[in-house]
């Protein structure tokens, strides 16, 4: 489904990636974690089509040389971004910006448009996943909104979108438990055969509600340790003291060993 | 961020989806402005001494009067005597019904996409369609004779009610208000006149569709609505012009008189032709548009001003009766090169008066969008209050916004508040779109909807959709 090589993004000559390799498959879940400044959020904007970065390396998803693409191009190929800060778009109805999106992949697709009655449909299935009220498609899009709400609102419009792939960036954080237990089942019912997921994120807390087949450690511009769920876990105890110090090679044994 | 930038101006230099010129044989008056033009325009329309002798007055004092220069607009001099202030498509048409307006104008007005025919007629809404100078047509007439209501041309007015014409003409904006206004009522040439009975609720929306055709002329249209005691008027008007290489004039005058607790709204679409992206031709658009509104009265001014290559036009209200309100939304659009002074001015006399302002400027290519709004408590005005809010919206980093709010308070009771912003459509608000699939362009007509969505909402249904189009058709360019 998606495979990394050698990624680089730097700006203005700052080079924030150094050669990050990855491969997820339909279907995965994958975890990167990493301190901050370690290029987590690059990593996620630069698989989207951000400006402002100088990109090296490859990344193709499902055969779509993503880097040559522009952001929109890379929505109607299946990537889906969760933003760590959504951004507030006033006088434009949640509603309406969800359909305009929805239909505008459909139509990069060649599929037909959806209706609006289909599309209340849609929406209204998608809102009970991450338990949101009615008034909330009416409202513009994400102004005023809680921190909470901003977050179940990029999960609703992954649910509604159905992405091949979806990048969640730092969803958990700013949220409180029980809102997090709410997201994370929303992105939990969304997880199937056909769709991958990396959930990017600073705590091992959000692993605990989504349970990644993978976790990666991010230092410094490259994944430094790749493991399962227990990778996680270590970090929890021992933090990244483990990676930064230039002590990358860690013993995954070891690791196990010290979680049980 | 050059990336974005580059293709914010290229969206904004779209060309005018209006500019077609229909082959009307027409009867157009030699061009020049003296005594004999006034006379001649009063001849031909067959007027009473008394507005012959008004239009003499006006003509008079406007030669002594001087352009004002006093707006933040940069104009080409306009040379008045090389005007023509007389066109007329010449089978001066007497109709009873649509069928027998000439097919050209019938086509014309099917190419701008307004519903002259009745078939195609939007539900419930009357229209009086003027090209050049003279008024075709005007639907709905027997309807709104039901109710009570007169809606007909100003040359109609004239013939059918000179005694209402003659109570109201200039009472709101005297033939020497400004240099603009008292040219228009030396030479004016047709308009609109509405007239709604004491506790007549109208029963549709009024339209008035103004289109200049004819090269090298003047176009200025009078338009006077009277809504008596306890009555309800909401009327809209829209424009557009061909394009041509020189620049046209229009200058029009708008009258609103809002008796005892009466309610007129007078919303505006206006797309005359901007010129080029050099600046090369365009609409001068000088209007004087006010309203007077009685104890407990409301006039509601909504603008959405996306032509012509210069706007000065500063819808008003005086707020004379205790009690009465005025509003004022406005969403005005300069791209290319054109410039757009406006605002409006709200004057308060009567006690417990109320007036809010909402103005959206938008500023694309090297447009320059100027807000210039006074607000003014007179003695008499025991707590008024105003509330105003002007918001500025930048698209690329050639064009201009300024702010020149006007207040003069005379009685220490009044409430006055003003609130600014100024902000540029962020690449945070584009690249969040585009992630989630819309194209630059899609995304930049949604944003800018956005930040106008409050004056829309003052839009009657149909013309909301159609100003949002208009917005997006203004903006929309090579991207995408």
């Amino acid at each position: 489904m998606l495979h990394v090589e050698n990624l680089t993004a730097s700006i203005g000559g700052t080079p924030i990636l150094k050669g990050l390799d990855l491969s997820v498959g339909s279907g995965e879940v994958h975890a990167i974690m990493g301190p901050n400044g370690s290029g987590k959020s690059t990593f996620a904007h630069a698989l989207a089509g951000r400006e402002g970065y100088e990109i090296g390396g490859t990344a193709v998803l499902d055969g779509h040389d993503l880097l040559a693409m522009e952001p929109e191009a890379r929505a109607a190929a299946g990537l889906f971004l969760g933003f760590q800060y959504p951004v507030e778009i006033p006088g434009v109805n949640n509603m309406y910006f969800l359909r305009t999106a929805l239909n505008s992949v459909r139509k990069a697709r060649g599929e037909d448009e959806v209706s609006a009655r289909d599309f209340l449909a849609i929406a209204n299935e998608a809102m009970a996943l991450v338990e949101m009220k009615q008034d909330f498609l009416h409202r513009a899009v994400n102004a005023g909104f809680s921190g909470g709400e901003k977050k179940r609102n990029e999960i609703l419009q992954m649910a509604v979108m159905q992405p091949r792939l979806a990048v969640l960036d730092e969803t958990d954080s700013g949220l409180d438990i029980d809102a997090l237990r709410v997201i994370a089942s929303g992105v939990n019912s969304l997880r199937g055969p056909d769709r991958s997921m990396i959930v990017i994120t600073h705590y091992q807390r959000l692993l605990d509600y989504i349970e990644p087949d993978f976790v990666h450690v991010l230092v410094n511009g490259k994944i430094v340790k790749s493991g399962d769920r227990t990778l996680a876990l270590h970090l929890e105890v021992n933090g990244y003291a483990d990676f930064v110090d230039g002590k990358n090679e860690v013993d995954g044994h070891s690791l196990s060993g010290a979680t049980t | 961020m050059s990336e974005t930038l580059r293709s914010i101006e290229e969206m904004s230099e779209a060309s005018y989806e209006y500019g077609f010129s229909s082959d009307l044989d027409t009867d157009i008056a030699p061009p020049g402005l003296n005594e004999d033009t006034v006379r001649l325009i009063s001849s031909k329309k067959n007027e009473p001494e008394w507005l012959l002798e008004w239009r003499l007055k006006a003509y008079e004092a406007w030669k002594t009067m001087e352009e004002p220069d006093w707006a933040k607009l940069d104009i080409d001099p306009i040379d008045y005597q090389a005007l023509s202030y007389w066109a007329a498509p010449k089978k001066k048409p007497v109709l009873e019904s649509m069928d027998e307006v000439d097919p050209e104008i019938r086509e014309m007005f099917d190419k701008l996409g307004i519903p002259l025919h009745e078939q195609k007629m939007m539900s419930n809404v009357a229209i009086d369609a003027i090209v050049d100078s003279v008024s075709v047509t005007t639907t709905f007439k027997a309807t709104l004779a039901e109710a009570g209501v007169i809606f007909c041309s100003f040359s109609e007015a004239v013939q059918d009610h000179p005694e209402l014409v003659r109570e109201h003409l200039g009472s709101v904006v005297p033939v020497r208000d400004n240099y603009f206004a008292a040219l228009n009522s030396a030479v004016f040439s047709d308009g609109s006149f509405c007239y709604i009975p004491a506790g007549v609720r109208c029963p549709m929306e009024l339209s008035t569709y103004f289109r200049i055709n004819s090269q090298n002329t003047g176009q200025f249209e009078r338009t006077l609505i009277v809504a008596e005691d306890d009555s309800h008027v909401s009327y809209l008007e829209g424009c557009t012009a061909p394009q041509r290489d020189e620049n046209q004039l229009h200058a029009a005058v708008v009258e609103l008189v809002a008796k005892d607790r009466s309610e007129i709204k007078y919303s505006t679409v206006q797309n005359w032709y901007p010129g080029d992206a050099n600046g090369v031709g365009g609409i001068y658009n000088f209007v004087t548009k006010r309203g007077r509104a009685h104890t407990d009265a409301k006039i509601s001014w909504t603008q959405v001003e996306t032509g012509s290559a210069i706007t000065w036009k500063y819808p008003s209200v005086i707020l004379q009766g205790d009690r009465s309100v005025g509003e004022f939304y406005s969403v005005a659009l300069s791209t290319k090169r054109q410039q757009a002074d406006t605002g409006t001015k709200m004057i308060h006399i009567g006690a417990d008066t109320t007036s809010s302002i909402i103005s959206k400027g938008i500023s694309a290519g090297k447009g320059q969008n100027t807000y210039r709004g006074l607000v003014k408590v007179m003695r008499s005005a025991e707590n008024a209050r105003n509330y105003t809010q002007c918001d500025s919206l930048l698209l690329g980093s050639d064009c201009g916004a300024h702010t020149i709010p006007y207040i003069e308070v005379k009685n220490a009771s009044a409430q006055i508040e003003h609130e600014a912003s100024t902000s540029t459509v962020g690449e945070d608000q584009l690249y969040y779109c585009r992630q989630r699939g819309m194209t630059e362009e899609d995304a930049m007509s949604m944003i800018v909807n956005g930040f106008c969505r409050e004056v829309f909402n003052e839009l009657p249904m149909e013309f909301a959709v159609e100003a949002q189009r208009l917005l997006s058709v203004s903006l929309e360019g090579s991207v995408g």
